[in-house]
């Protein structure tokens, strides 16, 4: 990868953007216990894999989620968090 | 002449030893098995049989000893560290260090070279006053010093770095030293072997049974293994031997590069890092400028190395070296680093009983190879985490402990 697509501004070179991390799901803070809170901020399965991801394209202020393969660098699809694709990667990619 | 040299090529009378035996087939059962044969893995192994009498003991290695990051880094060992549980941990391994080549028998080359963390801005200078502060608490010298001092050491650099970012001062570590690294893997390695380890190359682990929250043993690709202690130090990989045993850790593996000049005759005698221009070098014994700089930016599970990293890289020290503009990079490499949020490893028990992990070494481990060796011997032998590694502890994430040793980790070296 060294190039990726921006969902509103489309391909530029990679050094425009900055990775935000593995995209969790969020427990309630309210009810979650304190461990279950400490996981999400701390614990991951970071094996390699195929997985959904935070990117930021910098010049635009843009966030949005990447499905990349983290063993090969292959990005599956890009898209906004607000605006998922309606199949799933692996139909995409097949 | 060529002839007196062919006799003794073929003679057989004067054919190197081996350094450790090429064990094939692997025991029934051992007391303990350690997965990862980087100088991290054969130092617990080392130490479980000299300190604690533990000799029915594996070592799997998947490829060659010493072919992960222990063959790939910088080979930089200091203990200029920021807190003091990391300073008092990483000069107990320099001390270890310090005497390895008389007690593993060879030579691991090691040099004395000084250490200079340059600073290029007031809050840098603040920093490397709190770690000058820290190391001297600790007897660890460290000194805070001016541009003079750096230049007298250093009459080569541009203390401008080309007017960009000129250098203010930094710290200086005297008992910061170079080695090479893959005798360090091989002299444990003998050590280990002699003690009666065996050691597996070409061996992978590929599943780890656990039953009612206890090892039982490890499938590999030469067959079972029964064992009831299992150590992983597997640096890059620890991601996927947690996964075989279902434990979330905090680790994020990012590549790290680094490359070599090609050879000159010796004319940097220490080693410079700078945080800011994100580069550190040395010279080694065989004249080589031995370079790196930071993490990749993004989380990847590979070992491939770019143009951008050796672009990036060079375009800082010509900065700071001028002169140097017309040598030529040799080659370059990358490991896979398992960073840590708080820059410190993660060692000792873990909720698996039988389980120990030697992990979150990132960009910092090699220095700490015969210090992590001892303790995790010491955790195996007694199943209770040594009291150097107890701020470690994979625990502290969730108990919101974290070490706070960032300042001083923020170059990979
Ligand atoms: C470019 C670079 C520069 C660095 N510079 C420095 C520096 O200047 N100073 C410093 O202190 N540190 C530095 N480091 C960090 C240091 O290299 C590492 O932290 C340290 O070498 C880790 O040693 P290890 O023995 O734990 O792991 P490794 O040497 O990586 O050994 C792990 C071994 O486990 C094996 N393995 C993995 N999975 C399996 C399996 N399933 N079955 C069997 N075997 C398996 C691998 O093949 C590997 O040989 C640097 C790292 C890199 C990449």
């Amino acid at each position: 990868m060294k190039l990726l697509k921006c969902p509103i501004n489309g391909t530029r070179p990679l050094s425009e953007f900055i990775f935000g991390g593995e995209w969790r799901d969020m427990p309630n803070p309210d009810t979650s216990s304190d461990l279950e809170w400490a996981s999400y901020v701390h614990y991951r399965d970071n094996a390699p894999g195929i997985k959904k991801e935070w990117w930021y394209h910098s010049p635009s202020g843009t966030w949005f989620i990447a499905e990349r393969n983290t063993l090969t660098d292959e990005v599956l699809a890009t898209y906004l968090y607000s605006n998922p694709p309606a199949t799933n990667v692996e139909e995409q990619s097949a | 002449m060529a002839y007196q040299l062919l006799k003794y090529a073929l003679g057989g009378e004067y054919k190197e030893p081996r350094f450790f035996r090429d064990c094939q087939t692997p025991k029934k059962s051992y007391d303990a098995v350690i997965i990862g044969g980087g100088g991290h893995g054969l130092a617990a192994a080392y130490y479980l049989a000299k300190d604690h009498g533990i000799t029915n003991v594996a070592v799997l290695e998947k490829g060659y000893i010493g072919g992960g990051n222990t063959g790939r880094n910088t080979t930089i060992v200091r203990s200029n560290y920021l807190t003091p549980d990391g300073v008092n941990f990483y000069d107990a391994s320099v001390k270890l260090f310090e005497g390895l080549s008389t007690e593993l028998d060879i030579n691991l080359f090691y040099s004395n070279r000084g250490h200079f963390t340059l600073a290029h801005s007031e809050s840098a200078m603040r920093t490397m006053r709190w770690r000058a502060e820290v190391n001297k608490h600790v007897g660890v010298k460290s000194r805070v010093v001016g541009t003079d001092e750096i230049a007298k050491a250093c009459p080569q650099m541009d203390l401008s770095c080309s007017g960009k970012s000129p250098i203010q001062g930094a710290l200086y570590h005297e008992p910061g030293s170079i080695a090479r690294h893959d005798a360090v893997a091989w002299g444990y390695a003998r050590g280990a072997d002699s003690m009666g380890v065996e050691i597996f190359q070409n061996t992978e682990v590929q599943g780890i049974d656990i039953k009612d929250g206890k090892v039982q043993g490890v499938h590999t690709s030469r067959g079972y293994i029964l064992t009831g202690k299992v150590l992983s130090a597997v640096a890059g990989f620890t991601p996927r031997i947690c996964k075989m045993v279902d434990l979330k850790t905090p680790i994020v593996i990012h590549p790290l590069q680094a490359c070599v000049s090609e050879p000159m005759k010796p004319w940097l005698d220490t080693i410079l890092v700078s945080g800011s221009l994100h580069v550190y070098v040395s010279q080694s014994s065989r004249g080589e400028l031995v370079m790196g700089s930071s993490l990749d930016p993004y989380e990847f599970h590979s070992t491939r190395s770019t143009f951008d990293f050796v672009e990036g890289l060079t375009s800082h020290i010509v900065d700071m070296f001028p002169f140097l503009s017309n040598v030529k990079i040799v080659r370059q490499w990358a490991g896979m680093a398992d960073i840590t949020p708080d820059f410190a490893p993660i060692m000792g028990m873990t909720p698996i009983k039988g389980f120990y992990l030697d992990a979150g070494w990132g960009t910092w481990g090699f220095k700490a190879t015969p210090i992590s060796g001892k303790t995790m011997a010491h955790t195996l032998a007694n199943d209770k985490a040594h009291d150097l590694i107890h701020s470690f502890r994979l625990s502290r994430f969730e108990e919101y402990e974290l070490t706070g040793e960032k300042g001083a980790a923020s170059v990979g070296h």
